[in-house]
Parts: structure tokens; C-alpha cells; sequence
């Protein structure tokens, strides 16, 4: 089976992971992808009837804890690799539009 | 006596009985560094102010006797992915090559407890995703065997920091093999340990349900002494294991006679180059001569490896990796950007190399509706029977051995066109994340002059046994010894 992935679906998938593309690399991508996809697709001939999925590989339980306060890192030491900050916040332009 | 080709234990003993200071030893291999790694360029960040500090406590703790550990004084490397507070932590990576983190991995703190000292960081494939570290965004890393062949990846630049004798052991991470693959390479001793036995806080994340720290040093038992400082319990990583490290080095030397050996068949098909054929077969005999019972086993699902792992690790890695946006830390691109949503767009167009940017794509793609069942589901009930065929395959004996990659290395370039040809170079390694099982990577001989890798996987949290293993081979050959000529 034979699957191609056209420069629409890369360029779909891209903005799904917020990545810019540009037509020469949506083509690029197209053909790379439907090369490794085309690959992937031998899973189809294992029989997964009755296979659960694997969901977790080391401790099966959930960890909790109780929820105590402790010390963190300061508001100060945080914000020194934030590219843009104002008044001890994140800064960033509009997130939501208001035109 | 040269200081930089000492083991752990060695530059102990030198240590402690004050031949040598920590500072000496530490001196002698930045000053190797500067004189060796322009050739290899193993290291993205050599740390001399830092190491040199570090060395003093050390020595100053020796002087008092208090509190010395095995690693107390040792100068070692570590994968740039590990997070390090005040030094940069670039994953090999555009969108990261400015970053400094202001806290500690817990590997990072476990080491410094240690007395360990930190010389550098290593280069490695951008955010762990590639087989020959050519994917590092800052630069290439070279064989230390043949400088124009790749020392394997994505911990190539521990791997070669190792085997060029510019550190005296290196920390490095496997995802997918990315530690066993170039220890295999470059004549390095390895190991991938139990998914959980090693606390991931502070390592930068490619894909979680796999991601596991691991030392590479000269030999087995240097291996078996750094896990047990960097492994154990830790609250900030729910997924290690409770259960107490135990003392790898106590029963080291115990004879294997009598251990049940497995050859998984799969692993010794066509396509494999002959020297790394003959490699395999004089290992069996060797441990045949020490005593081992060899049976064949099966791993039926062994060909799905590599599909199940690659599409698991696009689908981690594309949650993982959103982090990477361009306005908390790392690399801002915001000229001209209308909105928050073109600061990601932007920045992740710059910031990223062409592998990241696939495999985050593969991984929306294998998660998309429509896809999901077909793709990520699926892979995870096929990795459901990889890890029934190991349960199956140690029922019946201890250990397994299989080579780390089907040829030597590569050369620079060879397979970088191509990148479904640069995922089957990983065809050995990849089954035994899925499945969460410990291996190691050890020298098993040479072919064409360049080093053979062996690995041997064990049965959960039965790392011991992989040391006992690998310790017996190293007492009766002597490949991890050889080193390249520089």
C-alpha cells in the first residue's frame, strides 16, 4: 500500500505543530514522508487482535503526594531567559484577536 | 603514567593515595581537550573555571577524608541535553544555543554530591534525533578512529569525548540506542539501564516513555560504578523505581559458568557486514570457553522494532518539543510577527533543523484524527508483543547478546540524503526502549580497522547481571583496551 503525503497534508500537519514552511520545504517534506509512512505501514501485517495498547513501562500505579508548599525558583531567576518580560510577567503580543 | 587514558578506578587509587590531585588530573585533560577536540569536536561547551573549582573541593575532601566517593575528583563529560544551572544546555540545537538553565537534572546534582568533576558538554544529534550526531545544528562530531566517519549517534560527542580519552567517563542518553550505537562505534563500554532506574528530572525531554541517562566509560566495571551514583528514587520523576540501588560492583567478578546466554536469531540475518558477523560468533565462543550455556532464542516481533519505535518517538517528541515557542526561554524570533502564534511559527522555522522539524510533523501526523488508530495505536499494541517477546525470550535464559548495528561506522555524509536509510541504522537498538529492558554496549573486536559494537540485554532492573557479563568478556579480551591514535 502505497500512501502519499501531498504538500496540503504537510503544510496542515506543520501549522498543527505551529512550525512556518515554505512551498519549497511542504514539497521536500511530501516526498520524505510518504517514503518513511509508506515504511511504517508493515505494522499492518501483525495480527493486534486482542492486544491491548502499552500504556506504561515502569511503575504501574499512580504517584501522588501531598500537596505542600515549598520553596521554588524566584520570580526573578525565572524570568532570566524569558526573551521579553514586563512588570515580572512573560511578555508576549496578542494572543487573542481585537480587531 | 598519562592521565587522561585512566580508568575510574585507577585515578581513584591515585587520588586517594595522593599521587596525583584532582586538580592535576583535571588540568591534564583540558588541556587535552584543547588540543585534541579541534579535531574530533566532541565538546559544545567546555567548562575549565568550573571543573578546575570542582577539583579543589575535591581534593580538599580527599585531604580531610571526608565523604570521598569513587567518583570524588573524576573529571567527566555529559550530553548537552542534560541540564546544567549556570552552563549552557543547547541540545546541539538553533533554538537552544543560548540557554542556561537555572537548575540542576538530578543527575547533574547526584554527580556534583559525588565530587565528580564536570569538564564539559557534549555534542549530540539536535534534541537527541538522529544516528550519526551530523544532525547537530552547531557542528559536526568526528570518529576518533577515522576522522572521517561519524562516531555514531545522538550521543556521538560523549561517545568520542570517551574514546579520544578527553574525559575519564561521560554521561550520556539513549532514546533509541543513542548511547549503545556510538559506544559501539568508537570502542566505548555503555549501557541503556532499566527505563525508570535513572531520574530523567532535568533531562531535556525527546520522548518520555523512553528516555533513559546512561554512563559510558572505558570498561564494564567504571560502567557499573557511575550507574550506582547517578541511579535511585527520585520524587521529581514519578517513573523511577523505589527499590535501592544495589551494589553493581560487589559481585562483579563472579564466574558466569553455568548462565544460560541467548542468541536472538532475528538479530543474525543478511545484510550484516562480515567482520561484525565474525565478531559476534568469536564473542559467543568466548563466553562458550567461559563456561556459558549458548541457546538460540526468538524475538518474532524484532523487524516491527523499528516502526513501532519511530512512531512512538515522533508522537512523544511533537508533544515534547511544543515547549520549544520562543517566548518563555530559548531562541525569540518576533520581528514582525501580528501575534503569539507567528512568534511560534517563526521562531520553530529558524530554531529547528530539518530532522526535528520531520519528526514533530510525523508525530502530529500519527496523532491526527483519522491516523490515530492506525499509526499510534497501533505501534503501541505492537509494542505490547516486542516487550512479550523479551518476557518469553528470559524465561528461558539470562541474558541475550546481539551486535549494536549491522555494519562499522559510516562515513560523514554517507546516509545523510536519505533519512529513512540513517533510521535503519538503528534496526539493533531500538526494540529494547519500547520494551524498557537494560543493555549494554561493549568492544567486541575490530573490522577494517574500525571497532565492532556487542550488546547485551537484560531482564528488568537486572542490570548486575549485564555488568557480570560484560566484566567476564573484559578480563579475557582485551578490544576495550585499544585506543585511536590521535
Amino acid at each position: 500500500m502505497t500512501q502519499t503525503i501531498d504538500t496540503k497534508t504537510v503544510k496542515h500537519v506543520a501549522f498543527l505543530v505551529r512550525l512556518g514552511i515554505s512551498e519549497e520545504e511542504a514539497q521536500t517534506f511530501s516526498g520524505q514522508f510518504s517514503s518513511i509512512i509508506d515504511y511504517f505501514n508493515m505494522l499492518n501485517e501483525v495480527d493486534t487482535e486482542n492486544v491491548p495498547p502499552a500504556s506504561d513501562i515502569a511503575n504501574a500505579e499512580n504517584v501522588l503526594r501531598e500537596d505542600v508548599v515549598k520553596p521554588s525558583m524566584s520570580r526573578e531567576e525565572f524570568l532570566k531567559n524569558a526573551p521579553n518580560s514586563e512588570r515580572g510577567y512573560v511578555k508576549v503580543p496578542t494572543v487573542l484577536g481585537d480587531e | 603514567m598519562q592521565l587522561h587514558n585512566l580508568t575510574i578506578r585507577e585515578a581513584h587509587e591515585l587520588l586517594t593515595t595522593k599521587k596525583i590531585s584532582s586538580v592535576e588530573l583535571t588540568q591534564a585533560m583540558l588541556d587535552r581537550i584543547h588540543d585534541v577536540d579541534k579535531k574530533v569536536k566532541s565538546y559544545v561547551t567546555v567548562t575549565d573555571d568550573l571543573a578546575l573549582e570542582q577539583a579543589k573541593k575535591a581534593d580538599e575532601r580527599i585531604a580531610k577524608g571526608e565523604n570521598v566517593t569513587p567518583l570524588t575528583g573524576i573529571p567527566f563529560s555529559m550530553k548537552d541535553c542534560i541540564s546544567t544551572r549556570d552552563v549552557r544546555t543547547t541540545c546541539s540545537s538553533k533554538i537552544l544555543e543560548n540557554y542556561v538553565p537555572q537548575y540542576n537534572a538530578t543527575v547533574t546534582n547526584k554527580l556534583a554530591d559525588s565530587g565528580a568533576v564536570l569538564v564539559g558538554k557534549t555534542n549530540m544529534d539536535e534534541f537527541g534525533m538522529g544516528s550519526s550526531c551530523e544532525n547537530s545544528a552547531l557542528f559536526p562530531t568526528h570518529n576518533p578512529w577515522d576522522l572521517d566517519r561519524v562516531p555514531g549517534g545522538s550521543s556521538g560527542g560523549a561517545a568520542a569525548s570517551m574514546s579520544a580519552s578527553l574525559c575519564t567517563f561521560s554521561i550520556g542518553e539513549d532514546t533509541g540506542g543513542s548511547v549503545r550505537m556510538p559506544a559501539g562505534f568508537t570502542n566505548v563500554t555503555g549501557i541503556k539501564p532499566t527505563y525508570g532506574r535513572v531520574s530523567r528530572y532535568g533531562l531535556i525531554a525527546l520522548a518520555s516513555s523512553f528516555d533513559c541517562i546512561g554512563p559510558m566509560t572505558r570498561d564494564a566495571y567504571d560502567c557499573a560504578t557511575v550507574l550506582e551514583h547517578i541511579a535511585g528514587h527520585d520524587p521529581l520523576d514519578s517513573t523511577t523505581y523505589n527499590s535501592p540501588v544495589p551494589n553493581y560492583t560487589a559481585n562483579i567478578n563472579k564466574p558466569v559458568k553455568g548462565m544460560k546466554l541467548g542468541i536472538p536469531k532475528e538479530y543474525f540475518v543478511a545484510g550484516m557486514e562480515a567482520g561484525v558477523e565474525s565478531a559476534m560468533q568469536e564473542a559467543i565462543r568466548t563466553y562458550e570457553k567461559l563456561g556459558m550455556e549458548i541457546h538460540e532464542v526468538s524475538l518474532p516481533h524484532t523487524k516491527y522494532g523499528l516502526p513501532v519505535y519511530y512512531l512512538l518517538l515522533f508522537a512523544e517528541a511533537s508533544a515534547n518539543l511544543a515547549r520549544m515557542d520562543g517566548t518563555r526561554f530559548g531562541l525569540s524570533v518576533s520581528d514582525g510577527a501580528k501575534d503569539v502564534i507567528d512568534i511560534y511559527l517563526k521562531t520553530r522555522h529558524e530554531g529547528f533543523g530539518d530532522e526535528v522539524k520531520r519528526r514533530i510533523m510525523l508525530g502530529a501526523y500519527a496523532l491526527s484524527a483519522g491516523y490515530y488508530d492506525a499509526y499510534y495505536l497501533k505501534a503501541q499494541k505492537v509494542r505490547t508483543l516486542l516487550r512479550r517477546d523479551f518476557e518469553t525470550a528470559f524465561s528461558n535464559v539470562d541474558i541475550l547478546l546481539a551486535p549494536t548495528c549491522p555494519t562499522t561506522a559510516f562515513k560523514l555524509g554517507e546516509k545523510t540524503s536519505d533519512p529513512l536509510e540513517m533510521y535503519l541504522s538503528d534496526i539493533y537498538v531500538v526494540a529494547t526502549n519500547p520494551a524498557g529492558v537494560p543493555a549494554l554496549a561493549l568492544p567486541a573486536g575490530f573490522s577494517n580497522n574500525m571497532p565492532v559494537g556487542m550488546q547485551l540485554i537484560g531482564k528488568h532492573l537486572d542490570e548486575a547481571t549485564l555488568f557480570q557479563v560484560a566484566h567476564a568478556y573484559q578480563q579475557v579480551t582485551d578490544w576495550h583496551k585499544q585506543q585511536p591514535t590521535l
